[in-house]
């Protein structure tokens, strides 16, 4: 670990891109050349294409990137989780293989965990890997995968042990996606968009040195996945929009944000768009009616509120304060705050909210919103998982008895696929 | 200050929590509220000589500790929790924020030293019947008497009414606009009453006038000084009820926690777990924005009146929800005189209509909305 002062690294930062930050030059070749001086992930380790700054430190190199209009290294997707899971439980050969191809993104991450059966219940995952002549072979399915219909490679968690309890049984492997073995089916939401897929793996093979973290160990493994997943929520917003700015490597950016995020023009839809409320109302002349302003009134309320309590738990933690309960509630209140902004939008929209698209009077936006809202409960954490969570981690409640982690999985009651 | 309290209000809380533990444990809350006074003059004695907390609010200029609503809100958070039995808000937060806000620069010399001393007790008298505190529902009219005034009629749900010595009284004045009026409790024409309060841990009285002399507070616009006075209150009693709110969750997951039904504890149901979360929720959201509120008019913010209406308006909900919930949690013993669950629920019930309920603040909210809210 280095002890370089902040003011060092901003300054060694301004030295390389002075020298050699070119927005003339292609996507790919500007980010080979942050691999090689380690400025692309500058908190991975040096011999692994970083410089082994403590993880705090990103935020100063991002924002003298920031000052020179430089793009940094890509970060959007499961890439950072995959890059996340290799550095920690990877074997060197992993490592040699598929760290620079996620840093310069010409590769593309998926993440096969869920599944039909098993999502809020995710280490009850039943995708079967089964070693024959040497070589993992995969059978099973996967569903809500980002991205798979574009990624080159998945982490993949499937079961190699039947005969051990559910959490001991399952192995963490990175599957190639281009091969026969591997369906990719777009899922189509009831909004119409189609931002997840379902992945129906048939036989695909996987090599014995791709296994990831010791035999059995897959749920170790994937809580790596999935606490980096949680921590970068935040960061993963900031490149959602690029800039406009013309030179070849702002545009070839611009491509690549656009891929990424075309299949999520609805998100904002599914928060509930508290922000047009008032204009919703006044463009359809019911912004007098007292009915609707007490609606309306009561969606800001606990929007707001929500707001703020998110507030209340980043300054708590910005002042190195213990993290209270303000902390954890924000996803619920989320979820709170689509379904009651849903239901206004509703009373604002009157008839018209039978109607869509273009016809509901607002651009399809409040159709979008009203068929929208329901995602938001469930993706990421349902509400139910998030009040088991609340309740017992914040609250010290009990959790309540359980009958799958005392026999074998094979014993477990499960769904039939599909 | 929105999201977090400095190290002295820190301190200042803990303190406070402290000595109200030790002065208002459930056996004395129950005491209190049944005499008619409702609250001990030696535990008065003390919040005002020992801890400063009449003064809170009051500029120093006028004997006051010169601290802001945030701080005056949190007093009243630590007292909605320990259900303390006193004149605090009748007095402090409404009667003298009045005179703080309506009074000349001679009337708060007179008037506020002994407020923030804890010397003098008062009252804010606005309730005519059904129209509750919007100015507007005010019908009663001053009548000018040379350089004073009289006042006749009736004003009702007047908090801590009974033992103020002095009245502040929200009327018209004869030409129509709003005034704020002082009156000694002793003058003539002045009789006064006990209402039977739901919530008897906070007295209202009714007090009648007639032909009663009185003084205008004639600092300029006292229509803007009653809205602002109402705003502090309001913010004010939006800490009041998140701490009671809290006080309720935090029994009622102690009491499912030690319960035991079909032979494990009732807590690891996940029916009660979620209803838990769900109180978790409810009164985190409406902390945030009582906090908010009252960090909101001391930085002045041009929208603090809706944010501040806001505020109430979910701690209204909340604190009912809260306490509904808190019942139900204790089972049926949740419903019985013994158990102290209904003391808070009378004063969430009552609560949530004083200063006006959920809806009319979340229409005073919209009133005061501003673009960047």
């Amino acid at each position: 670990m280095t002890t370089m002062t902040e003011d060092e690294v901003r300054s060694q930062v301004r030295d390389y891109l002075e020298a050699n930050w070119d927005p003339n030059r292609g996507l790919v070749e500007w980010r080979g050349m942050l691999a090689e001086s380690g400025w692309g992930m500058p908190h991975w380790p040096k011999e692994w294409l970083g410089r082994g700054l403590p993880l705090g430190m990103t935020a100063i190199v991002d924002e003298e990137f920031n000052k020179f209009g430089a793009i940094g290294a890509a970060k959007m997707g499961i890439r950072v989780l995959a890059a996340a899971t290799i550095l920690e439980h990877g074997t060197d050969l992993q490592k040699q293989k598929y760290l620079k191809g996620i840093m310069t993104g010409e590769e593309t991450w998926c993440q096969l965990f869920s599944e039909p059966g098993s999502g809020s219940d995710l280490a009850g995952a039943a995708t079967r890997a089964d070693f024959k002549d040497g070589k993992w072979i995969i059978n099973g399915q996967k569903v809500w995968t980002t991205s798979a219909h574009h990624a080159d490679y998945a982490l993949l968690l499937a079961r190699t042990d039947w005969d051990a309890v559910k959490h001991k049984g399952l192995s963490y492997f990175i599957l190639d996606m281009h091969q026969p073995g591997v369906q990719v089916h777009q899922l189509k939401q009831m909004n119409g968009h189609a931002s997840f897929n379902q992945v129906f793996i048939t036989d695909a093979a996987i090599e014995a040195n791709m296994q990831v973290g010791e035999l059995g160990e897959g749920w170790k493994v994937a809580t790596t996945t999935l606490m980096n997943e949680r921590r970068g929520a935040d960061s993963a917003r900031r490149y959602e929009s690029g800039t406009d700015r013309p030179e070849r490597i702002y545009e070839e950016e611009r491509q690549e944000i656009a891929t990424v995020m075309a299949p999520y023009t609805w998100y904002p839809q599914r928060t509930g768009r508290v922000d047009l409320l008032i204009d919703q109302a006044k463009a359809m002349g019911v912004w007098n009616d007292p009915d609707i302003r007490q609606e309306i009134a009561k969606t800001l309320t606990i929007a707001k509120s929500a707001e703020w309590t998110a507030r209340r738990a980043r300054a708590a933690s910005q002042a190195g304060k213990p993290q209270g309960p303000e902390g954890s509630i924000g996803k619920l209140a989320a979820s709170i705050v689509a379904r009651s902004a849903n239901l206004t939008h509703t009373k604002i929209a009157g008839p018209n909210a039978m109607l869509t698209g273009e016809e509901d009077g607002a651009g399809g936006v409040v159709a979008e919103i009203l068929v929208s809202t329901p995602a938001i409960s469930i993706a990421g954490g349902t509400d139910e998982i998030q009040r088991n969570i609340i309740s017992e981690r914040i609250l010290k409640m009990p959790k309540e008895n359980r009958t799958d982690t005392d026999r074998p999985f094979r014993d477990v009651p499960r769904n039939q696929v599909g | 200050m929105k999201f977090s309290f400095s190290e002295e209000q820190e301190e200042f809380r803990t303190a406070l929590r402290r000595f109200l533990q030790a002065k208002s444990p459930t056996t004395e809350v129950r005491k209190q509220m049944q005499t008619e006074q409702g609250y001990d003059p030696a535990v008065w004695q003390q919040m005002c000589n020992e801890l400063a907390l009449a003064s809170l609010h009051i500029p120093e200029e006028y004997g006051g500790a010169g601290f802001g609503i945030a701080d005056l809100s949190i007093a009243c958070e630590e007292m909605g929790r320990a259900l303390l039995c006193s004149p605090y808000f009748g007095s402090v937060v409404l009667a003298a924020t009045a005179i703080r806000e309506a009074g000349s620069e001679d009337q708060r010399r007179q008037f506020l030293p002994a407020f923030a001393a804890g010397e003098t007790i008062g009252a804010l008298c606005v309730v005519e019947g059904r129209g509750g505190w919007a100015a507007e529902a005010i019908s009663m009219v001053a009548q000018k008497d040379g350089n004073s005034y009289r006042l006749s009629g009736d004003k009702s749900h007047v908090v801590d009414g009974l033992m103020a010595s002095v009245l502040v009284v929200v009327a018209k004045k004869p030409d129509g606009e709003l005034g704020l009026f002082i009156v000694k409790a002793e003058a003539d024409g002045v009789s006064r009453k006990a209402q039977a309060s739901m919530d008897p841990t906070r007295k209202l009285a009714a007090v009648s006038f007639s032909n009663t002399p009185a003084e205008l507070l004639n600092g300029d616009n006292a229509s803007g000084a009653y809205e602002r006075t109402l705003d502090i209150a309001l913010a004010c009693l939006a800490g009041e009820m998140v701490g009671g709110a809290e006080r309720l969750r935090e029994d009622a997951l102690e009491y499912v926690s030690m319960r035991m039904q079909f032979g494990r504890s009732i807590a690891s149901f996940q029916v009660t777990k979620h209803k838990a979360a769900d109180m978790l929720l409810d009164v985190e959201l409406a902390k945030s924005a009582a906090y908010y509120a009252a960090a909101a008019v001391d930085e002045g913010d041009a929208d603090a009146r809706g944010v501040v209406a806001l505020a109430k308006a979910g701690a209204s909900d909340a604190y009912i929800q809260t306490a509904v919930h808190a019942v139900q949690m204790h089972g049926g013993i949740g419903f019985t005189f013994d158990n102290d669950t209904h003391l808070w629920f009378k004063r969430a019930k009552a609560s949530e209509v004083f200063l006006g309920d959920a809806n009319q603040n979340r229409e005073r909210m919209l009133q005061n909305w501003g673009d960047d809210s």
